[in-house]
């Protein structure tokens, strides 16, 4: 199956399409361990890669995984691992070493239900240990969140030239709704890698300086030092690569704040009740790290209140607390164990919150 | 007189931050030397442990990566299968390699991953302060078996060589020390033959040596040694137990 027609629709799951965008962008190894709702992007890399030159393994483990990642990554090429939300807990050591030695890669959570091994059916629990780093020490990756099986594909693109060019981390964070269903996808973006150079990476020291990949610093200072440059390196990044997509928010009363597949919902309630007596709109964040704070904080100035959706118990509402800081009310409505909200619980949610006059009526 | 012996261009002169009679010093100098005959030092990419020779990168003047507790064959196979016209070799202790990366050097060696492995044995945790490996000895004392090692509580040292020996995808398995000139010399050959099985695309090879640690096994340099003769090369017998040559 190639799908590399341009202009041409074709019909993919969001995993599918994740899978295929990392090849176009000019990914050549792929790592993999089967786990549920995800498999399809092993399946689909086990069948492209070799059409392309590339190497996709099945391996044995999921720290074997990111750990070919790294490697991949340290010898200079375009490297990705997937998995799903118990799968990623397990990769963290590797990421963590991944922030630590400054290497660009991919890694893909198309999130299920959690704690333990949970569920398989969709969810948003892993925010926290996405955004706030989520092994040890002070590091971020850069989260990117898709919301259609289109920007499964697209963001995949973005991803890896965002890797590259801050020579980090970064994550799809999805969910088993936005990796399973299917939808159209067009792979028509005029797409050109924006390839930095890698002087850095291992290649043999054949006639310059050799190459060191590591993250330990033994000396006294170095390594503050060291983290401090990352530091320096994070202001940047939330600086220059803030994503967020506005939805009827210039006088809006009311203003959602959701990501995903929530962010999705909440497009739905917001088509069909277009005729309250309050005035709802929608903040959906495209980067959850760097999470958009200025425009929920400019945005809590004037409205009257916000709430935060989620497949979660309540994670990105800390953020989303932490931008608005105490400018106007913050409330959360969310779902968990693979419950998905509804337009009609967001509706009523809304009630709870102001006065709705006129009663519309929700089909879902 | 003429200067028969030079240090290999391949070693970095610094001073080394071994404790004495550590045995990891030497093998870097035999891996430089191989390197400097071989004449593959700008094809070379080196993977350091976690463990005594996480430093390993400061003495090799070579490209070389740092790696996760134990999942160094894995990063080595990510660098491999990038670049399959470089040498890989990754340097593992007992720790890294036959406790907490055991998985990996299992699946590494299944797949026949085309890369060397040196693993240095010294039957315990050195960088740690001395606690027990998965290498120690029965009735061997150290910081977590001080009444010596137990096999009811701890378990048997792990042979490591004789493990991987039955795994088709190995193809050059052996285990040597460094007791006397004869047996470093004998290292080096085995080392060497590791670094050809690699060039010659055969596959997978691990080159295991047994290494003294006298500040933690407690005993001098010269104790240390007859150690290993008498005592580790009994529980971990010498020799090649898999070759690929042999095979044909």
């Amino acid at each position: 199956m190639t799908l590399t027609e341009k202009n041409k629709k074709y019909l993919l799951t969001g995993n599918e399409a994740c899978a295929e965008a990392a090849i176009q962008a000019g990914c050549r190894f792929y790592y993999g361990y089967p786990i549920t709702p995800q498999n399809e992007i092993l399946t689909h890399m086990t069948i492209r890669m070799p059409q392309v030159g590339g190497t996709s393994i099945q391996v044995e483990s999921e720290l074997a995984a990111i750990n070919m990642v790294y490697g991949s990554a340290a010898a200079g090429a375009r490297a990705m691992t997937s998995s799903s939300s118990p799968g990623i807990s397990l990769k963290q050591e590797g990421i963590s070493y991944l922030a630590g030695s400054e290497l660009p890669c991919v890694i893909v959570n198309i999130q299920r239900g959690g704690p333990g091994l949970g569920d398989i059916s969709p969810s948003q629990a892993d925010y926290f240990q996405a955004v706030k780093g989520g092994g040890h020490g002070d590091y971020h990756t850069i989260v990117l969140a898709p919301s259609s099986v289109q920007e499964m594909a697209d963001l995949v693109f973005d991803a890896f030239d965002l890797a590259d060019c801050y020579r980090n981390p970064v994550m799809i964070l999805a969910d088993a709704q936005l990796g399973q269903m299917m939808e159209p996808v067009v792979f028509n973006k005029k797409y050109e890698p924006v390839l930095s150079k890698k002087d850095w990476a291992l290649t043999g020291a054949d006639g310059r300086e050799r190459n060191i990949v590591k993250s330990f610093y033994s000396v006294k200072g170095e390594l503050e030092e060291f983290n401090a440059k990352l530091q320096k390196k994070y202001r940047q990044i939330k600086a220059e690569e803030v994503r967020y997509e506005e939805t009827n928010t210039e006088d809006a009363d009311i203003v959602l704040v959701a990501y995903g597949t929530s962010a999705r919902i909440c497009k739905e309630f917001l088509n069909k009740n277009q005729s309250l007596n309050v005035k709802v709109g929608l903040i959906r964040p495209i980067t959850l790290w760097p999470f958009p704070s200025d425009v929920i904080q400019k945005i809590s100035e004037r409205a009257q209140a916000i709430l935060t959706v989620e497949m979660s118990a309540g994670q990105m509402v800390e953020d989303v607390r932490l931008s608005v800081s105490g400018r106007c009310p913050v409330h959360f409505y969310g779902r968990t164990g693979g419950g998905i909200p509804t337009p009609k619980e967001i509706l009523k949610k809304i009630s709870e919150i102001v006065s709705v006059k006129e009663k519309v009526t929700c089909t879902t | 007189m003429e200067a028969t012996y030079k240090a290999p261009e391949t070693l970095i002169d610094i001073p080394t931050h071994y404790c004495p009679g550590c045995g990891h010093g030497i093998v870097h100098r035999l891996i430089a030397e191989i390197i400097d005959e071989m004449d593959i030092r700008g094809k070379t990419i080196g993977l350091a442990p976690v463990g005594c020779a996480v430093l390993a990168y400061n003495y090799l003047d070579i490209d070389m990566c740092e790696a996760a507790h134990g999942r160094t064959p894995s990063v080595a196979t990510g660098i491999k299968r990038v670049h399959p016209d470089k040498v890989v070799f990754s340097y593992q202790g007992d720790g890294d390699l036959a406790a907490i990366g055991m998985a990996e050097i299992i699946h590494t060696a299944n797949r026949g991953e085309n890369i060397t492995v040196i693993y240095v044995n010294n039957a315990v945790y050195g960088m740690t302060n001395g606690q027990m490996a998965p290498t120690t000895l029965i009735n061997q004392k150290t910081l977590t078996t001080p009444h010596g090692r137990n096999e009811e509580n701890d378990g048997y040292p792990l042979p490591v060589c004789e493990l991987l020996s039955v795994i088709e995808g190995s193809r050059f398995i052996a285990r040597t020390s460094m007791t006397s000139p004869k047996n470093i010399i004998k290292t080096k050959q085995l080392l060497e033959k590791g670094f050809k099985t690699q060039i010659q695309e055969k596959g997978f090879s691990l080159i295991e040596i047994l290494s003294p640690c006298p500040v933690y096994w407690r005993m001098s340099s010269v104790e240390s040694l007859k150690f290993i003769d008498e005592e580790m090369a009994v529980t971990f017998p010498l020799g090649i137990f898999k070759d690929w040559d042999s095979q044909n």
